[in-house]
């Protein structure tokens, strides 16, 4: 019966009451338009490009379940476009990055990035992170015409250039790297008997499409999967133990590589683990181990227990320091995103941006949206990827190859060659006869 | 006595259509993308107002309901090719039979289990996608095209179209669940919410009272489904978490439970505080970590204040204000419509709690009468 001392806050009440009313008011008053006027040599050529800037758009989980790790590639793009803007920009142009939160709901997703291209008026829409999320957005932006570039997910459906004829893969793709890490494994665990262990979703099920391409079906033995909601795997590790599987290839994130690892821990089930690229980068899964250890009340070496994993990579690894890419990604790093680990979140993010400067250049001096699409069309220089994009009138796929690499003291260690295939049942993996390029000397690609 | 009419209701719902419409050219093509947003949020949130506030019965399940709706739109629009008119129809009879029988367990459940079941219902039933990913999509979801009518020309921004189709909907849905919970229906529902075996004792078919609460609720949900399918493209999986169930919960406690308006006023919210924090943190070069945190924040601050200025919610605080101020029609909002401070049956006035769909309020729990006595 204390409530009635709650009456004291009338002014309180009114207080909020306006405050609400003014957040109201704001968001239907303020449309920031960035078409701008049009200057001598440099036009107004498309929304979001004025004579002084191109205004790119992205949505990113900031927020929520795939913040860790994910949340630090934005950034990481913003701080090489920042570079790019220090040194000369896009034919003079700065480009500005707006990426938004969308907590990796997909509801969220369609909400943000009709914010981005209807009111903020992007010109591209640049690395929209993750499948279900970009998926409640590829439809829309084709409607309406709007590059959508490099997105940030290994799904194989970004390649679909008749229906989405705006939109372009980056990374490997899942059957790829399903096709790649199979032939690794059917090579080399001749006789042995492995397991699957993935993600019920596209993701997992898309690589384990490729590694069945490759990997004979009498020599797997168990297969489980989990959902990313669900972190008891007790029962999937219970069953791989008893299948008596010797390697045990997973499509995971990286929270369920660490899970897996010390749930097998727990019982005494050590297997060779082959991982995937995206649930493999040696920093964010160290970190990880240690910290779920420790919530369990044990302490582990994050780096030792890393150690012999196998995975892949179609970006140069982090351990190379003498590498031209790596060189280059690090200044960058340091000097515009020195608060975040330099890890493979990072150099993704810098990588796909490069990758965008070099699409925003062969559009030319004043591009239209569809003369970002045609330049990409045309195909992109390989650049800091290992081997080449497949970009093609017919084909938005991006990277096409991988070399396998083992994790020894916390860094990739490559192992072998590079491999590319493409992502059906008869494309054989083969090794790369391309050569790598290198680092600009200006950090900038060339126009 | 201090019921709203029919006629008021229904020319307070032609004023909004018309500011709606108002709103709806004046405003960028993006604004309009919110109103439709607001609109779905509005038809599902009303439909759960109804069911927690008036018939008592929680639901964290009202997610998997608009789930329903959705995929019947997305499957009947791809295979059929049906007028949206009769796809919402549809939608809406699916549901509803869905409704129903969850409705019939639920109507044996109470408190923490009946959330508990349709916890379980939320989580569980989106997760079918998966499981059938040639009917469903999987987790890819299933397209919708949903196209402008060709009278309004090729120029017709097709988020304007959305928000006419999604605020008609909405607005219909207001009004006929105000006259619902006007009837002989909504009075078995607080009835029944007040105490079980006195409405028994008085004629009242409990269990098909909160049953058809459940249906009506559900049958809403779907709508909203179906709303969610047009204006979003795309019917996937990822879009009806159980986020979505607590969402729908949140935007009818915010707006104030049991009252139609708050549906509204919570909608609202829900929708438009995460986007204007996120200008507002983008516009003022805070760092990353920073920025993306403070819509999350705003959203837990704008949460807790209402709870603590307005325990019933935004539209119990507008009343009460209005009463402040001498506006209303001499409605007083005093301590004891509070809900700590209800007093005992007796002494309530007759009117308090069959105001409740206009008035604001939350729904007592019958079993404590007892102890306030």
């Amino acid at each position: 019966m204390k409530r009635s001392q709650r009456l004291r806050m009338p002014a309180i009440a009114v207080g909020a009451a306006a405050a609400l009313a003014v957040a109201a008011c704001s968001t239907s008053g303020s449309t920031p338009g960035s078409g701008g006027s049009a200057s001598a040599a440099l036009t107004a050529s498309a929304p979001g490009i004025t004579a002084t800037t191109i205004t790119v758009g992205s949505h990113q989980p900031l927020t929520g379940p795939a913040a860790p790790g994910y949340s630090e590639i934005a950034p990481a793009s913003a701080a090489y476009f920042a570079y790019v803007n220090a040194h000369g920009g896009v034919y003079g142009r700065k480009i500005a990055y707006k990426y938004l939160d969308d907590a990796y709901n997909p509801s969220t997703t369609a909400s943000v990035v009709r914010q981005l291209v209807l009111q903020d008026n992007v010109y591209a829409l640049f690395n929209g992170l993750g499948t279900p999320t970009h998926l409640a957005a590829v439809s829309f932006l084709n409607t309406q015409k709007v590059p959508d570039v490099f997105v940030a997910s290994g799904c194989d459906c970004w390649d679909q250039p008749s229906t989405y004829p705006d939109t372009f893969g980056y990374q490997l793709d899942y059957i790829r790297e399903g096709k790649i890490l199979g032939q690794y494994v059917a090579k080399h665990f001749a006789g042995k008997k492995i397991a699957y262990f993935y993600q019920d979703d596209e993701f997992g099920m898309d690589g384990v499409k490729g590694l069945d391409y490759e990997i004979p079906h009498s020599m797997v033995v168990s297969r489980q999967t989990y959902v990313p909601t669900n972190v008891n795997i007790g029962p999937q590790v219970a069953a791989l133990r008893a299948s008596g599987a010797q390697e045990v290839v997973a499509f995971t994130i990286p929270a369920f590589t660490a899970l897996l690892k010390l749930y097998g821990l727990k019982v005494g089930y050590s297997p060779t683990l082959v991982v995937s690229n995206v649930g493999a980068d040696p920093i964010t899964l160290s970190g990880l181990l240690e910290t779920y250890a420790k919530q369990g009340g044990a302490t582990v070496n994050g780096n030792q227990l890393t150690a012999g994993i196998i995975t892949d990579g179609y970006l140069p690894t982090l351990g190379a320091a003498s590498n031209s890419w790596i060189t280059l990604f690090k200044k960058v790093h340091d000097q515009y995103d020195a608060k975040a680990p330099f890890d493979g979140n990072v150099l993704y993010g810098e990588a796909v941006a490069y990758a965008f400067v070099q699409a925003m250049l062969k559009a030319g001096r004043n591009p239209t949206r569809a003369d970002l699409v045609s330049a990409i069309n045309s195909g992109l220089p390989q650049g800091p990827l290992v081997a080449p994009y497949a970009y093609a009138t017919t084909n938005h796929a991006g990277a096409t190859g991988a070399y396998i690499g083992v994790i020894k003291n916390g860094v990739i260690a490559e192992e072998g060659p590079v491999l590319t295939t493409d992502a059906s049942a008869s494309g054989s993996v083969t090794t790369s006869t391309g050569t790598l390029q290198q680092a600009p000397s200006s950090g900038v690609p060339a126009p | 006595m201090t019921m709203r009419s029919l006629p008021r209701v229904l020319a307070a719902a032609l004023a909004v259509a018309v500011v709606v419409a108002i709103l709806s050219i004046k405003l960028n093509t993006f604004q309009d993308y919110q109103i439709a947003e607001i609109a779905v949020e509005v038809t599902a949130v009303a439909g759960l107002t109804v069911l927690t506030g008036l018939s008592g019965q929680i639901s964290l399940g009202n997610g998997a309901f608009m789930a329903i709706g959705a995929y019947t739109t997305a499957l009947v629009l791809l295979h059929l090719g049906w007028p949206f008119i009769a796809v919402l129809v549809v939608a809406a009879a699916v549901t509803a039979v869905a409704g129903a029988i969850v409705g019939v367990a639920a109507a044996r459940l109470h408190g923490p289990y009946l959330a508990g079941a349709t916890l379980m219902l939320g989580v569980a039933l989106p997760s079918l996608a998966y499981a059938y990913p040639g009917v469903f999509g999987g987790d890819q979801g299933l397209n919708v095209v949903f196209t402008t009518p060709a009278f309004l020309g090729v120029n017709f921004p097709p988020t304007r179209w959305q928000a006419w189709v999604s605020s008609a909907v909405a607005l219909v849905t207001l009004v006929l669940l105000a006259n619902l919970s006007r009837s002989r229906v909504g009075r078995n529902w607080r009835a029944v919410r007040d105490d079980e075996v006195a409405a028994a004792l008085a004629g009242v078919n409990v269990a098909r009272a909160r049953i058809r609460a459940f249906v009506v609720s559900a049958t809403c949900a779907g709508m909203a489904g179906a709303l969610l399918a047009i204006v979003t493209g795309l019917v996937a999986p990822g879009a009806f978490t159980i986020t979505l169930s607590i969402a729908l919960l949140t935007a009818a406690v915010i707006g104030g439970l049991g009252t139609l308006p708050g549906a509204v006023w919570g909608s609202l919210v829900i929708v438009l505080v995460p986007t204007y924090a996120t200008d507002v943190a983008t516009s003022h070069g805070l760092s990353t970590a920073v920025a993306s945190n403070i819509p999350v924040a705003a959203y837990g601050v704008v949460l807790i204040l209402v709870m603590l200025i307005f325990p019933q919610g935004i539209q119990g605080g507008l009343r009460w204000l209005l009463g402040l101020l001498g506006i209303s029609s001499a409605r007083t909002w005093h301590p004891a419509s509070l809900p700590g401070a209800r007093s005992p049956a007796g002494d309530a006035p007759a009117s308090q709690h069959e105001a409740l769909l206009t008035r604001g309020g939350d729904p007592p729990e019958p079993h404590k009468k007892e102890g306030t006595q």
